[in-house]
């Protein structure tokens, strides 16, 4: 549980973060909560030789309202997510995934930018931003960027994020009092999800995406049409979907110590069910 | 059997829910454990660890390793070959012609599991000597990996070639009454099951994993082996003996230890390690266990598979048991790795009446797996769950509701003191009242009700209620008893009162806590004892110099052995004291009563000293009878009579989603009974923790190897130790039945929780699912593996299967 050895640079704006991240080049690492990072560290699974901590960069910790938005800094801490009333009111499927982030020693320390710069097809917030149809704002020495979720995860923990860029706001559309349902099935509360469903449906529209399928988190990308049409027929569309697409949308599942490849699309079938008619309820 | 009678209290501590003394220094960070302490100078010890389940070494190069700044030294394990003056110790021979492969602290030629040791390092840091053993160049030849128990028993790939075999050793305990009774009694059976189950390997996971240190006197020659371990006087000898240093030289200290669990009654290699090598360059070591190391490092739990089969009559009654066991021992005997298996052999027939028509065989077999010992119950929660399963499968056989199977066969309580088949004499018991009890806190009847309403088709979730009734055979040990089993220490227990001038009390005990509490119970103990207030009673304990006797703490022994032995010298303080009393209240001994804390002449109530005045005359010494020894101090070594024998009824329910095959265990009620309870609060906690631990198995916890033998569950990610909010709220009740074989009339209770709740959940998740065909469910009873033998079951089902 030693990492190996590193060298730690404090940046104290997003500028300097960003600067030092190049300065460093590939083998670098931005240090946020540190509660991805430094475990995979601790097991010498990752061997960074620089850590850039951004944990003190001010001005990155917010959840403000935005037009039809709620914008949240990078660095907000999953607890904040989690209690924000702002996240309550506009966006509660949001604000209840976060609850299910690890534990509570893991919320108070770990942050939504770190958890979706990560891109873990595990963790809870992509896949809930995915189907939230978030934009995430990356900033580079040239600039900041907007990158929509759906464009952002390329691989298993790659992203779109170039190596001196950070990841500094998420932009999360108001849900306008669409229904909405989190499916987390785990074995214990603490653990990432076997397979997660995050889903919401108001008249005429759905977002559906799944946690832990795949090298990266998955949007049903064909339940808009169905979501206008009653929930039986919406469910069978998405069950479809998962029967027909679920390899082309670059779902992969793959077996572990808690699932075979077969339970886990029929987990996925199950919660999806489950989320639209809870969504729908 | 000789009974004593339960010694009322005088004053009311006992049975109080006091709040443990040790808590606030060890809530706060006070306390200090081992790898706390500040030891100026010290080395810090790293071991290269095989990354091979079998393989020759072929060549071990330290010389990069040696280069790096910091590191002081670097050895292989052929490089040490000269330090040990014998191989780790292995104290518990169960059969003569026992097979037990020689092994070192360091591997020398083949390592054997993935974990064992092949080189060493130290250096000036933790971090350099980590750094350095990636600097250490091995070469190994991989040889084929033994990792299942069947594939062990075929030799065709032997681990330790001048053994010529990989089974260890076969013990049998055959009772009959009569010669082919068993057989017999199987061929007149109305009923018989065959069941087989597998006990998984666990991962004991205490939550301060092992740590050394290591301090020299390099010109005195004496040492200091600091250890995280529940047995520092256990150490003790063995380090002696292992490294051929005199014995009273060797001082061991367990400071704050964080949990054992069976874990750490051991001798590790790597306290050996610390002690050979400060010896060798005259400097302190010190070692300090990562989380994944102590997964392979440090010894495995359970580890069997079982067949275990019933006979019975008309009535269900239990005319016969045969039970034949595979036990896995890993790749080395550790110390008492051979007698896990054992201490489970008397227990297959439970809470049971059976005729002398016992018959158990256990084959112990050596894997290219970590080396499995004692863990929490240690053979009879293994022996536990097979009986209980099995009664289930005998209440299915026999058409009746498994508490009414159970209700047929309990000893009756009017047998007590009961004499087994075995030729044990269970102590006392009242098995009807436990399972009455817990049927009335669940509410057995209405949720038999209940399941009947909800288990229809078209729910998506089946109710299952599970019951497990056990015996927990603890209080090690009668040493003729352990003389028996071939045990290499006896099963005594030491303590000293001694009452200081200024009324306040110190307790030396042979016991060594590493979570139980034994500061607040053994002040309990002497404060109903002496009349004093429990917080004037301080225990000392867990170091050899200022405990020199002892045999320190698992099997549940503490209280009913340490702690016993702790009233006993109470009884002698008082019996000392009672003669000064005597002599400077001018009366004959036997006219004096001693109650709360003051001797009284019996008649005259204002001719009275109190404790405090006999504490001080016996320092002062001024007037003391004569021939009576300055000082109030008294020591006892005890050695119990008697195993204890505490019982109890665990029942739960589950509702398992049949779309996903998860299991939610909705409620447990824990009915023990552990005789007298001395501090129902720790009663409680033991309870609460043990019963989570039982669950843990039923659901949660394996260690999981690959067919190459590597462990795939070293991280608490994978190894699913369940947390608060993964188990439900656990009811404890509790019926006393005092032990009639010590003076408190206590029994222990440390492992009783884990021996009752795996075999209550698994038999719950089998009755949700009889529906379908389900007997069975191996643990852990996981949603996938829930969901595969649903599918199953369901495939035999609907092709007409009828296995």
């Amino acid at each position: 549980m030693i990492p190996a050895a590193f060298d730690y640079a404090r940046a104290s704006s997003a500028e300097e973060a960003i600067a030092l991240i190049g300065q460093y080049g590939d083998e670098a690492k931005f240090l946020a909560g540190g509660h991805s990072l430094l475990p995979l560290m601790k097991l010498r699974l990752a061997q960074p030789t620089v850590l850039v901590d951004i944990g003190r960069v001010p001005d990155l910790s917010y959840i403000r309202e935005e037009g039809d938005q709620i914008a949240i800094g990078a660095l907000t801490r999953h607890m904040d997510v989690e209690t924000s009333p702002l996240l309550h009111q506009h966006v509660p499927l949001l604000a209840h995934a976060a609850g299910h982030v690890g534990d509570p020693q893991v919320r108070h320390r770990g942050t939504i930018g770190g958890s979706i710069a990560h891109a873990d097809p595990a963790s809870d917030l992509p896949a809930t931003t995915l189907a939230l149809g978030a934009t995430y704002v990356a900033k580079g020495p040239n600039g900041t960027r907007e990158i929509a979720a759906a464009d952002f995860y390329h691989g298993f923990l790659t992203s779109a994020l170039e190596a001196d860029e950070m990841l500094v706001e998420i932009r999360v559309p108001k849900m306008n009092g669409a229904g909405w349902s989190f499916q987390k099935f785990n074995r214990r509360a603490q653990d990432w999800a076997i397979v997660g469903v995050a889903a919401w449906r108001r008249n005429g529209d759905a977002g559906v995406a799944l946690v832990n399928m795949g090298s990266v988190p998955i949007l049903a990308t064909d339940v808009a049409s169905a979501a206008s049409s009653r929930i039986g027929s919406a469910i069978r569309r998405v069950t479809n979907w998962l029967d027909t697409s679920l390899a082309a949308a670059q779902a992969d599942p793959q077996p572990d110590l808690n699932a075979s490849a077969d339970y886990r699309v029929h987990l996925a079938k199950v919660l999806t069910r489950r989320a639209l008619e809870a969504a729908s309820a | 059997m000789t009974t004593i009678e339960t010694t009322h209290t005088t004053n009311g501590v006992i049975g109080q829910r006091l709040l443990r003394k040790e808590d606030p220094a060890l809530l706060t960070g006070e306390a200090r454990y081992t790898n706390d302490l500040q030891i100026p100078g010290a080395l810090h010890l790293a071991v290269l660890r095989s990354p091979y389940a079998h393989a020759k070494i072929l060549r071990v190069d330290l010389s990069r390793a040696l280069e790096m700044p910091g590191v002081r030294a670097a050895y292989s394990g052929a490089d040490l070959a000269d330090l040990w003056a014998a191989p780790m110790p292995c104290a518990w021979p169960v059969t003569d012609d026992m097979k037990n492969p020689v092994h070192y602290p360091l591997a020398t030629s083949t390592a054997c599991y993935v974990g064992d040791g092949v080189a060493c390092v130290l250096a000036e840091t933790d971090a350099i000597a980590r750094d350095a053993l990636e600097a250490i160049e091995v070469d190994y030849e991989p040889l084929r990996a033994v990792v299942g128990l069947e594939d062990a028993l075929s030799d065709e790939v032997v681990i330790h070639p001048d053994l010529g075999t990989n089974k260890s050793y076969t013990w049998n305990l055959l009772v009959e009454e009569t010669e082919g009774a068993v057989e017999a009694a199987f061929a007149s059976a109305t009923y018989t099951v065959a069941e087989r189950y597998v006990q998984q390997r666990l991962l004991p996971m205490a939550m301060e994993t092992r740590a050394v240190a290591a301090v020299p006197q390099p010109f005195g020659g004496d040492i200091t082996l600091y250890s995280s371990t529940q047995v520092p006087h256990i150490l003790k000898v063995m380090t002696a003996i292992t490294l051929g240093i005199p014995e009273h030289q060797v001082r061991v200290v367990a400071p704050a230890v964080g949990g054992g669990f069976g874990s750490k009654l051991n001798v590790y290699a790597e306290e050996l390690l610390c002690v050979a090598l400060s010896r060798k360059i005259g400097l302190p070591v010190r070692w300090n266990e990562e989380r994944s190391e102590n997964s392979m490092a440090t010894i495995h739990g359970r580890g069997q598979i079982q067949n275990i089969e019933l006979a019975a009559d008309a009535e269900g009654k239990l005319t016969a048991v045969r039970v034949r066991l595979l036990a896995d021992m890993g790749a080395y005997l550790q110390l008492v790795t051979p007698g896990i298996p054992i201490l489970g052999a008397f227990l297959y027939a439970g809470v049971y009446h059976i005729p002398k028509a016992y018959d158990f065989s256990c084959t112990a077999a050596f894997t290219n797996l970590t080396p499995t010992d004692a863990y929490r119950g240690a053979g009879r929660p293994e022996a536990t769950y097979a009986i209980e399963r099995a009664m289930d499968a005998l209440a299915r056989e026999v058409g009746v509701d498994p508490l009414e199977i159970r209700r047929r066969n309990f000893i009756p309580t009017e047998a007590y003191p009961y004499e087994a088949f075995s030729g044990l004499t269970y102590d006392s018991g009242d098995h009807d009242l436990a399972a009455t009890k817990a049927a009335e806190m669940i509410d057995y009847d209405g949720l038999r009700a209940r399941q009947a309403e909800v288990n229809v088709p078209g729910s998506t979730k089946r109710l299952g209620i599970g019951v497990s009734t056990y015996f927990e055979m603890c209080g090690l040990a009668p040493s003729r008893v352990l003389a028996s089993l071939n045990y290499g220490a006896g099963g005594w227990e030491a303590a000293t009162v001694r009452v200081l001038p200024t009324n306040k009390v110190q307790v030396v005990t042979g016991t060594s806590p590493h979570g139980q509490g034994h500061e607040t119970s053994w002040s309990m103990i002497v404060a109903d004892k002496l009349g004093v207030d429990p917080a004037d009673v301080h225990v000392l304990h867990s170091d050899t110099a200022i405990s020199p006797l002892g045999l320190d703490t698992y099997g549940s022994r503490s209280l009913p052995v340490g702690g016993v032995a702790v009233a006993m010298a109470c009884d002698k303080v008082i019996d000392k004291a009672k003669q000064i009393a005597a002599h400077q209240l001018e009366a004959a001994v036997e006219d004096l009563t001693f109650e709360d804390g003051s001797f009284s002449v019996q008649g005259s109530p204002d001719r009275a000293l109190p404790l405090a005045a006999i504490a001080f005359a016996a320092f002062t010494a001024h007037n003391l009878p004569d021939g009576l020894e300055p000082n109030l101090e008294a020591q006892v070594s005890y050695d119990p009579p008697n195993f204890s024998w505490p019982f109890g009824t665990h029942m739960c329910a589950v509702e398992v989603d049949l779309e996903t095959g998860k299991v939610d265990l909705i409620t447990y009620v824990a009915v023990d009974d552990c005789g007298v309870q001395i501090n129902p609060l720790i009663v409680d906690g033991q309870v609460h923790g043990g019963v989570v631990q039982g669950i843990a198995q039923a659901l949660y916890e394996e260690a999981v190897y690959d067919v190459d033998g590597n462990l795939t569950t070293s991280t608490l990610a994978e190894y699913l130790v369940p947390a608060a909010s993964d188990v439900p709220s656990i009811i404890t009740g509790h019926t006393v039945t005092p032990s009639p074989t010590n003076q408190l009339g206590v029994k222990g209770v440390g492992e009783a929780g884990t021996i009752g709740a795996a075999p209550a959940v698994i038999n719950a998740v089998v009755d949700a699912l009889k529906e379908f065909g389900v007997t069975d469910v191996p643990m852990p009873a996981s949603p996938l593996t829930v969901w595969n033998t649903l599918n199953n079951a369901r495939a035999n089902h609907s092709s007409g299967g009828t296995s």
